[in-house]
């Protein structure tokens, strides 16, 4: 076993045992059966869903990733001066944090959508991307929470930083795009939004999301420009690629200050 | 056994380690000492790897620090405040470190049994006092026969028998031939336990030596009137 | 019979025709017998052979003959649904005469044609023909009335080619006819599933058009038409209808009219109609009206639409009055800042006000019209931010304030309970 797994694995079991991770995925529990049993049909209710799991993953995966490490601190110093690598720790703590966070909130969706049969139906499309894109977005802010975490020295301003990090990509990042939309009506705007919306990840999950519902009909030219790139092996990839990138970059920085900070 | 070669280590303006030159010798316990700000800790943090520093050579048995880690297997270290990961239990954080150095077939816990923690092992450890995690901490640093120790205010927190428990472990230890570095506020510990002191004043070594020789300079009798008595001098020094 | 568009005079000549018909159907006895085995082996040569009013039985079997005239008043009845086979190249039946029946004949193959309106059956210039129980299968047009009245259409089972919308007819098309009933017809995959040109007091009862390749129902110029318990489902473009007074559409049902230029129901110049009952569920466009005044919507539910009703600003003086808004991406959207429409004791999901005095009503207006479908309607691209937060808190922010959207657009009594 590597290092990296080690951690993971006693880092798992701190977690699991945690009261929030519970709330967590009960939250999710309670509000997927709440939305199945009043909320007037299923599609109707996979709505709902996706549109509260695309704000409330990202600000939980975040605010409990920043607040995660800043409270390891004095633990993740024990560790260092074990004969351990600081990357094989970031990786582990990171991985040991972001997989039971995506794991509570794919059994808190999951077990409902499963009892209720929602899997063999004709949602069965949204329910996947809904839990691939809740996954990607957990492991993507538990990133940037790391990224935060080892570069702003205070919790406080830290956990600050994250939560508007959280508000700029799910509500101001859009804010943008629509301001710069009007500014631009002039303009043939499908490429440009396609490209806007394929570089924040919260956007991209929610577009990948609404063409499952079928909503291009509603879209007019746009959404014709948006399911044919999204329709293609291409589109597809590049929406996979930009997702994981949002993976990958924070965290490659959050490695690169991690080997360099001073603890 | 370690050596230190014109270390600076500089948070932005401030040069916290302004060239710091210092042997630690093997089989001694050396106590590290200053007043606050003097670079105690980011001393000891530069010697485990936890803060980088910019200019200057530490090397350790004879070899430079040079971001590897494989040394550490050598150190034990007890910091000044321990936490661990609320919901772990005191056995699985032990059993977690072992598994990190590989589970070597023999370690030491004769500390457990001295703390009497037994049954506190077997509680998660967000329930425990402050003080029976400062035990668990020592524990960690004695657990894998170190050849050096690094302990850090080590007997902050813990009741007087569990800190003269400590105390006759690090004696034991020093007597089997192990190089202990400590800091502490408690004069009486530092004159109970340590061989040498090093005196930190801004970030150089102000005085190393054995600790009867800094009674001796200073015609003091207690250490810590010797100490004062260098700070005042140096003091008076400062030109205004 | 149901003939409730039809003056007394109309229905007591329909009734006499029809005992005529009997009468001399009696004196006839059987009539002519058409059969592969002869001796009649042709449809032609059993209309030449047969007495008015008399009948013409089919026996099962393919029958392959040039364009059958059907010029005198005679039934033509099909035993086990005989087949008239076109091969592709012509029109299989016209009808002549008045006081023709048909009944029980499969029709099949009638090629595409540019240059005139080919139809499996077709009927010009007569009344109180009857067309009942036959199949169409892989016809350009499936039924066509020209200059007809008194006639009825039922129970026949269209299935058009669907290719093209170009390459493909209507399934039923009715022009320049009158006081005509069509009911319990199944269409399917014609260019329109049942097309209405210059019609008038007529009536469409309890049929189905579905995946038809542009409208399932498509009228124009057809006043005081009543237009009941149909199901239009799946069709490329939905209804539409146009320049037409007096239509009563109640309890009929348009769903899933799904695309880029799909409407569940479009009205355009259409006045002092009733649209009552009905049930809009998963259209692009539920109602897009334009130009169309004085119209009551009343109790129907609109479902998951993304539009619920697009009214345009040159749409005046119509009533929403006690219908459903369920899980609509739009309730509303207008491209105007005046409302011209009144909206009373609708019930809306969206709605999030109270009811202290407990009258079943809330106590604060509703408007639904959001800001974003404003946005919208003047950036189409801005689509793309259906359902982001910034979309929740603009709209909020209008509703809390409203400052763009129609100030008078706003239902002043919304209902607190879904109508049933």
């Amino acid at each position: 076993m590597t290092a990296t797994r080690k951690i993971i694995v006693y880092e798992l079991r701190d977690i699991v045992r945690s009261r929030w991770i519970l709330f967590y995925a009960l939250f999710f529990l309670v509000i997927t059966e709440g939305l199945f049993r009043f909320g007037g049909g299923s599609a109707n209710a996979l709505v709902s869903l996706s549109s509260l799991a695309l704000v409330i993953v990202p600000l939980i995966s975040i605010v409990f990733g920043a607040m995660y490490l800043y409270d390891a601190r004095s633990f993740t110093e024990l560790l260092l001066t074990q004969p351990v690598g600081r990357v094989a720790l970031f990786k582990g703590l990171y991985i040991g944090l972001a997989l039971p966070i995506a794991m509570s909130f794919l059994l808190g969706i999951g077990i409902p959508l499963v009892f209720r049969g929602i899997l063999a139906t004709a949602h069965l499309e949204t329910a996947l991307v809904l839990a691939v894109s809740g996954t990607l977005l957990t492991f993507i802010f538990v990133a940037l929470a790391f990224l935060v975490a080892v570069t702003v020295e205070q919790k406080v301003r830290g956990l600050s930083v994250s939560i508007l990090l959280w508000l700029l990509l799910t509500v101001l990042y859009d804010g943008l795009v629509l301001a710069l939309a009007a500014f631009f009506a002039d303009y043939p705007l499908e490429r440009p939004m396609l490209v806007l919306m394929l570089l924040n990840p919260v956007d991209l999950a929610r577009v990948l999301l609404l063409l499952t519902f079928d909503l291009s009909a509603l879209m007019g030219y746009t959404g014709a420009v948006f399911e044919q790139f999204f329709g293609t092996l291409a589109g597809k990839a590049i929406s996979i690629a930009g997702l994981m990138s949002w993976i990958v970059i924070p965290l490659v920085a959050g490695i690169r200050r991690f080997k360099k900070k001073d603890f | 056994m370690i050596e230190i070669r014109g270390l600076v280590k500089r948070f932005g303006p401030l040069r916290v380690l302004d060239g710091l030159n210092l042997d630690l010798v093997r089989g001694k316990v050396t106590a590290i000492l200053g007043p606050n700000a003097s670079g105690k800790t980011t001393l000891i943090k530069c010697i485990l790897g936890l803060t980088h520093f910019q200019e200057g050579t530490i090397s350790f048995d004879g070899r430079l620090l040079d971001g590897t880690h494989t040394y550490r297997r050598k150190i034990g270290y007890m910091p000044q405040v321990a936490r661990f990961p609320d919901h772990l239990r005191g056995r699985e954080i032990i059993a977690m470190l072992k598994d990190l150095r590989g589970r070597p077939e023999s370690t030491d816990e004769r500390l457990v049994e001295a703390f009497q923690l037994g049954s506190e092992l077997d509680k998660p450890v967000d329930t425990l006092s402050g003080g029976t995690r400062q035990k668990i901490s020592a524990v960690l640093a004695f657990l894998f026969d170190p050849v050096m120790l690094f302990l850090d205010e080590p007997t902050a927190g813990l009741d007087p028998v569990a800190s003269s428990m400590l105390k006759d472990r690090i004696l034991q230890d020093r007597a089997a031939g192990k190089t202990i570095i400590l800091t502490s506020h408690i004069m009486s510990e530092i004159e109970e336990l340590a061989d040498n002191v090093v005196f930190l004043l801004s970030g150089r070594v102000r005085f190393a030596g054995p600790s009867d020789e800094v009674k001796s300079t200073t015609g003091q009798d207690g250490l810590e009137r010797a100490l004062a008595q260098i700070m005042t001098r140096d003091s008076n020094e400062i030109p205004a | 019979m149901d003939h409730d568009t039809a003056g007394v005079g109309h229905r007591t000549r329909l009734i006499v025709a029809i005992l005529i018909t009997a009468v001399v159907h009696t004196a006839m006895g059987q009539g002519i017998v058409v059969s592969p085995e002869g001796p009649v082996r042709s449809i032609s040569e059993a209309i030449r052979q047969v007495e008015p009013g008399g009948q013409v039985t089919v026996r099962k079997g393919t029958y392959r003959e040039a364009t059958i005239e059907v010029d005198k008043p005679v039934t033509i009845i099909g035993e086990g649904y005989p087949v008239l086979d076109g091969e592709g190249d012509r029109q299989l039946m016209t009808v002549t005469a008045d006081s023709v029946t048909i009944r029980g004949l499969e029709f099949r193959n009638v090629g595409v044609s540019f240059v005139e309106d080919r139809a499996a059956l077709k009927a010009d210039g007569v009344r109180y023909c009857r067309l009942e129980s036959n199949r169409f299968i892989n016809t350009f047009f499936g039924i066509y009335l020209a200059r007809t009245s008194q006639c009825r259409v039922a129970n026949n089972v269209l299935q058009g080619m669907g290719s093209t919308e170009t390459r493909s007819g209507n399934g039923i098309h009715l022009w320049y006819s009158k006081q005509i009933e069509i009911a319990n017809n199944t269409v399917k995959g014609h260019r329109d599933g049942i097309y209405f040109e210059f019609v008038e007091d007529s009536s469409v009862m309890e049929n189905v058009s579905e995946v038809n390749l542009r409208y399932g129902l498509h009228f124009m110029f057809s006043d005081r038409c009543k237009y009941h318990k149909n199901i239009f489902r799946g069709n490329d473009a939905g209804v539409a209808v146009m320049y037409t007074d007096s239509v009563e559409m109640i309890g009929n049902r348009f769903e899933h009219n799904w695309g880029s230029a799909s409407f569940g129901l479009l009205l355009k110049d259409i006045t002092d109609s009733r649209i009552q009952d009905n049930h809009f569920v998963e259209n692009t466009v539920a109602v897009y009206a334009e130009g169309s005044n004085r119209i009551i919507f009343e109790r129907n539910d609109f479902v998951e639409n993304g539009w619920a009703v697009r009214i345009m600003g040159n749409a005046l003086d119509n009533v929403f009055m006690r219908n459903n808004f369920i899980g609509n991406a739009f309730d509303v959207a207008t491209n105007s800042r005046r409302s011209n429409s009144r909206f009373e004791e609708n019930f809306w999901d969206a709605y999030r006000g109270y009811d202290l005095d407990r009258d079943g009503y809330g106590d604060v207006p509703f408007r639904p019209v959001r800001l974003f479908s404003l946005i919208v309607e003047k950036l189409e691209p801005a689509l793309i931010l259906l359902r982001s937060p910034i979309i929740g808190v603009l709209d909020t922010a209008e509703r809390v304030l409203p400052s763009l959207t129609p100030e008078t657009l706003a239902d002043t009594r919304p209902s607190m309970r879904r109508i049933l």
